[in-house]
């Protein structure tokens, strides 16, 4: 679907809360805006924003078109275990994009 | 030779929320629930150059235990075409109560954040912001 960036720290003592921080290049097409032809732009959004940890959802997001164009979501979590970070986003249209990142828990 | 007639123009401009779909929208995602001021910070900055992306920053007062944390936080606005931002949902795993994105804003206005907590309270915060460029109005260029 499009490029994302995702930030989370390599690794974390046990318990500690890190920050993890979520980019996706988007439009974010609200569907209010008139394009040249004089009629309106169809909407065109990302709506479903998912991070599981090893599978357990920890965070979860519903975006509407008042988000800015290329979504950023930052949010934080407890670093219970070495594992993966996974992150979905998904679009109006059912389109998923799915990103992983790993994390050592010491 | 071409009609002469008169060349109807029709604007169409979204139709803006207001206070009162903002309350819908509230009740909508909250229930009947009581909101009370406090234990969540809304930042946003007062004056905005640009509204088509203004951070935003949500933080709640919360031990984030299995006993006590924040299901859900919401954010509302008044005068963008829908009253609904973004609305999360947390679990203890959070840790804290917490998160950042950017908005769009098409005008100065009132944005509310409200948070539910494991308890079924809930709690708001209120900016009033003033938006210099609008978001949402601009035109395309060919």
């Amino acid at each position: 679907m499009a490029r994302a960036l995702i930030h989370v720290p390599p690794s974390a003592k046990r318990g500690d809360v890190i920050e993890i921080k979520t980019l996706i290049s988007h439009v974010m097409e609200t569907g209010y805006r008139i394009g040249v032809t004089g009629a309106p732009i169809p909407r065109d959004i990302i709506d479903d924003f998912v991070c599981t940890y090893n599978g357990e959802e920890v965070f979860r997001a519903k975006l509407y078109p008042a988000i800015a164009a290329n979504p950023f979501i930052s949010f934080f979590t407890v670093a219970t275990e070495s594992g993966t970070l996974a992150f979905s986003w998904t679009d109006q249209h059912g389109a998923t994009q799915v990103q992983t990142a790993a994390i050592t828990v010491v | 030779m071409a009609s002469g007639g008169v060349i109807l123009r029709i604007a169409i401009r979204p139709a803006a929320a207001t206070p009162e779909t903002m309350r819908e929208a509230v009740r909508n995602a909250i229930g009947e629930a009581t909101v009370k001021k406090g234990r969540v910070q809304l930042d946003l900055p007062p004056i905005v150059e640009n509204g088509n992306s203004v951070p935003c920053t949500v933080s709640v007062e919360s031990p984030m235990t299995a006993a006590d944390h924040v299901k859900a936080i919401h954010i509302f606005n008044e005068k963008n075409p829908q009253p609904n931002v973004i609305s999360i949902k947390l679990n203890p795993r959070a840790g804290r109560a917490a998160f950042s994105t950017r908005i769009r804003l098409a005008d100065s206005q009132t944005v509310t954040a409200i948070a539910e907590m494991s308890d079924g309270s809930c709690w708001s915060d209120d900016i009033d912001v003033i938006v210099t460029l609008a978001a949402c109005i601009e035109e395309v260029k060919p």
